[in-house]
């Protein structure tokens, strides 16, 4: 099981915060893919990667990274803090 | 080194000085306060969100990467989320270092960093709706100048 976050309008677009899956992907990108073929709320949330970044274990990562071992994946829009 | 993911607002006087009196021997402290701007006219007020998990964590590498490449005496970071009126601070940093030219570049350093890699979101509300503010490139080219 792993956790899965989404912030800013990711979450607003997938309309939770936070779920727990079950998934066979072994990368990020292949769970975005598992993901967009759920509903299209996801669709919606995940049409242009590039407009996302992905954060492993609360570490930024990138989209090819791997999940094995991984407990907690947070999908959001690039940081605006300042 | 010190970092405060907070809700609350801080009063920029008594940081500056309690920062400063906790530095024996520094020449030179610099600090830079955040404030929330209406740029567009009619804000009613900001939210600020972020990633409770990794907020603190990515702050404090930020702050030990600056630690590492300039020769600083302290520093701290105050972030706040939450819902902010226009008028607000939002963020501080300081450094103090010997001499000014570490303590300035290093509170630079800090700001780029925080702005475009440390996980906060904000959304602006006004009266005709809400929308999250975009990034900008200057932004993430801002970082480019810190490449070794």
């Amino acid at each position: 099981m792993i956790d899965i976050l989404y912030f800013a309008w990711v979450r607003e677009r997938i309309g939770l915060p936070k779920e727990r899956l079950e998934t066979s992907a072994s990368t990020v990108a292949e769970l975005v893919e598992e993901l967009r073929s759920k509903e299209e709320r996801y669709e919606a949330a995940f049409a242009d990667v590039s407009a996302l970044r992905v954060a492993v274990d609360q570490e930024l990562t990138e989209f090819d990274a791997p999940l094995e071992g991984v407990r907690e994946v947070a999908f959001f829009p690039p940081m605006t803090g300042g | 080194m010190t970092v405060l993911v907070q809700e609350e607002p801080f009063e920029i006087g008594v940081v500056v000085e309690n920062f400063t009196n906790a530095q024996a021997g520094m020449g030179a402290v610099v600090t830079f306060t955040g404030i929330v701007r209406d740029l567009a006219g009619g804000l009613q007020h900001m939210l600020i969100e972020h990633y409770p998990a990794m907020t603190q964590p990515a702050l404090e590498a930020i702050e030990a990467k600056a630690v590492e490449r300039w020769n600083l005496g302290g520093s701290l970071v105050i972030h706040r989320f939450g819902k902010l009126a226009p008028g607000e601070q939002i963020m501080m940093v300081a450094t103090a270092a010997p001499h000014r030219n570490d303590a300035f570049a290093a509170a630079e350093y800090l700001m780029d960093y925080l702005k475009s890699r440390a996980p906060f979101w904000k959304k602006e509300i006004t009266a005709d709706g809400a929308d999250w503010v975009a990034t900008k490139d200057e932004d993430e080219k801002a970082l480019g100048r810190w490449a070794d």
